[in-house]
């Protein structure tokens, strides 16, 4: 996974709460591999009409936020359901950070383990964010420091610690986790003695 | 790791799944069972990448249920991309050695229907899948959360999850529901109280008298909604409620081994003086009937009420939503919600789709006609034929309603059961978002005897009044 330090880049203001993961991807394009790329459905429905032209009023289509790299949205961005389709949409569509008050838990999670950085910030720098943003702009982000910079404003945002640096440093869990097969291997041991139960029964 | 002071139910099961714990915070916790559906394709891709094997087919249990056809099960199924979705699970579950419960098998059905149905949910264990309303088997007094794909791929590769431990927050409903309030009624109230994100970094506890008195089955949908407020996981703790409902299930422990477990599982509630980083609390006599108006399901309010107004709401944010919500949905402001049209019902989904939600539709359907089309899709194939023993499918079928197979079905529309776009569908499932039941739908969220409700009135209606003089049975 790509380490995530600095970021640099033009950001999208999208001033709206509760952006749903069935927004991020509507249900009906999950079937297809990741390879074949799904950054063409991030929230197909809100971007395009039912003929699939591009809605002039959607910040994402206004020339002023094209190449945007980051994104700025209300609270509860990315509430709903696990489809971690929702952060393959942002990430094949080049988005590398969303800021936002408060995110999906399940979001979050599947956003970091693909390198995507969900920022938290305070209510009142979303707004100011948005506000900045509104006539197109870039943000600086800084991982080290936890700070993203608009102009002259500095503001501060949280993440969890293992996971800042699980993206500093492009961390996957898999690789992490097999360092530990002898702890799982004496776990599963000493818990098959303790609850016998757990085991499903064969069906009668 | 002994317990040191006072626990909660959700300390005391967390506790005993750490395999190792780091400094930072971050647990590596034991995993009992892991279910997989269609959508699964992402992290048996991703571990086929890896060459990696699965590490526990015996604990992992594949279930068909978001892709597979409602109508037509005998034939194949018509549309191919959907065809090989189901397939594509048939494959790797086959390959990987674990156990499937298809489209075929007489068992099947949605998988948080079909988990407890099973036995395969015992209280005390971790439970995963890559569907958020995993937190459903909490019911059971287990931890059981949605993951996503590459979550689903590290359980698949190691039978263990990194986790932080969330906050806990006490959730205590306290009296006695009226007549035509249910469990569905409890959540709408609960996530309209504590908010759409409420609940995140936290695991709900639901405790008090109103839920100590709700059957498996409200227990269930009460715990399935509790990622609509935020919260990965919701969990009762198990009682002889829990313990009559799981006696005899196939995959559950039988005779000795059951009383053994018993007696585990009864010593996991709450210890009295355990604390809660945060507490609820709901009176169960102020509950009434409760329909969301909006496309978040803590746009929820009693049916008696009338649509909020964005002009007098003074957070920008929330008035913002408000306005887009009620444009959305074709609403105006200081509309009655008892007078909002439907042109369509479901009664189905893991929120919803249990004998007893059936019996609940059926018992004010009884006798009436539905004004507006609309299916009734049952949590399993089980259920489905234990309804058709009680009668219960001729109630829906005499009153217009289509009765089909199980499955997800229109509560995600992923099979193509869908609401056609601009139409209001008042619906027994989880979710209310924009589009969730397929373009341009807009959803109302209720409970099964509110839908029968809105069916024979063809709009919002409170269902109480239409059960003067019936059977109440278990509504």
């Amino acid at each position: 996974m790509q380490p995530f330090t600095l970021l640099d880049a033009p950001a999208c203001p999208l001033p709206l709460s509760n952006v749903d993961t069935d927004q991020l991807i509507p249900a009906r394009f999950m079937k297809r591999s990741r390879a074949e790329g799904y950054g063409q459905f991030l929230l197909h429905d809100l971007r395009l009409d039912s003929e699939g032209r591009p809605k002039p009023d959607f910040p994402l289509n206004d020339p002023r936020h094209s190449g945007a790299r980051i994104l700025v949205a209300r609270r509860n961005f990315g509430a709903g359901s696990s489809r971690e389709a929702a952060v393959y949409a942002l990430v094949d569509h080049g988005i590398r950070a969303v800021v936002a008050p408060s995110f999906g838990d399940i979001f979050s999670a599947n956003a970091v383990n693909n390198g995507l950085l969900p920022a938290r910030v305070e209510e009142a720098a979303a707004e100011r964010l948005l506000e900045h943003l509104e006539g197109g702009g870039t943000l600086r982000i800084d991982l080290s420091a936890c700070t993203i910079s608009a102009g002259n404003e500095t503001f501060p945002f949280e993440i969890d610690s293992v996971w800042r640096v699980k993206l500093l440093n492009g961390w996957d869990d898999i690789d992490l986790t097999q360092s530990y097969r002898a702890a799982i291997d004496a776990f599963a041991a000493a818990d098959a003695r303790a609850r016998p139960w757990m085991l499903p029964a064969t069906p009668r | 790791m002994a317990p040191g002071g006072p626990e909660t139910l959700f300390d005391k099961v967390w506790r005993q799944h750490v395999v190792a714990a780091r400094e930072d915070g971050q647990n590596l916790l034991w995993i009992d069972r892991h279910f997989l559906h269609e959508g699964s394709h992402h992290a048996f891709n991703a571990l086929r990448a890896r060459g990696a094997r699965v590490a526990r087919p015996d604990l992992s249990f594949g279930v068909a249920d978001h892709y597979v056809p409602t109508r037509g099960r005998g034939g194949p199924i018509a549309d191919s991309s959907v065809a090989a979705m189901v397939t594509q699970l048939e494959d790797n579950t086959r390959a990987n050695g674990m156990e499937l419960f298809g489209l075929r098998d007489p068992r099947q059905g949605i998988v948080h229907v079909l988990g407890p149905e099973q036995g395969l949910t015992l209280p005390g264990l971790t439970v995963v899948c890559g569907d958020s309303h995993t937190s459903t088997h909490g019911a059971f007094g287990a931890i059981a959360m949605g993951i996503g794909a590459s979550d689903v791929a590290h359980v698949l590769m190691t039978q263990t999850l990194w986790q932080r431990k969330p906050k806990r927050m006490l959730i205590r409903v306290d009296g006695k529901l009226g007549p035509g309030v249910s469990a569905k009624d409890i959540a709408l109230s609960i996530i309209a109280r504590i908010g759409a994100d409420g609940g995140q970094g936290h695991a709900l506890e639901y405790a008090g008298s109103a839920v100590r008195g709700l059957s498996m089955e409200g227990r269930l949908t009460l715990c399935n909604l509790s990622i609509e407020s935020g919260a990965r996981c919701g969990m009762v703790a198990p009682d002889e409620v829990t313990l009559d409902y799981l006696r005899g299930r196939p995959f559950a422990p039988a005779g000795a081994d059951f009383d053994a477990a018993a007696e585990v599982w009864l010593a996991l509630a709450s210890d009295p003086d355990a604390v809660f980083d945060r507490e609820v609390a709901l009176d169960a006599h102020e509950i009434v009937p409760t329909v969301t108006w909006g496309i978040s399901p803590q746009d929820a309010l009693p049916v008696d009420a009338v649509v909020p107004d964005p002009g007098r709401e003074p957070d920008s944010a929330r008035a913002a939503h408000i306005a887009e919500a009620i444009a959305y949905m074709g609403l105006s402001a200081g509309q009655r919600l008892d007078t909002i049209s439907v042109d369509r019902v479901f009664i189905g989904s893991c929120t919803n789709s249990r004998i007893e939600d059936l019996r609940a539709a059926a018992a004010v359907l009884a006798g009436r006609r539905a004004q507006v089309p609309g299916l009734v899709s049952p949590g399993s194939s089980l259920i489905k034929r234990r309804a058709e023993e009680e009668g219960l499918d001729r109630i829906f079928r005499d009153a217009g309603l289509e009765w089909v197979e199980s499955g997800c079905s229109m509560c995600v529309g992923m099979n193509g059961d869908l609401v056609p776009a601009g139409e209001r569908c008042a619906s027994t499932t989880n979710r209310n978002f924009k589009g969730r039941q397929g373009p341009g739908s807009r959803t109302i969220l209720m409970s099964p005897a509110m839908v029968a409700a809105a069916a024979v009135m063809g709009r919002v209606a409170d269902v109480r009044p239409l059960l003067a003089g019936r059977p109440l049975g278990d509504i």
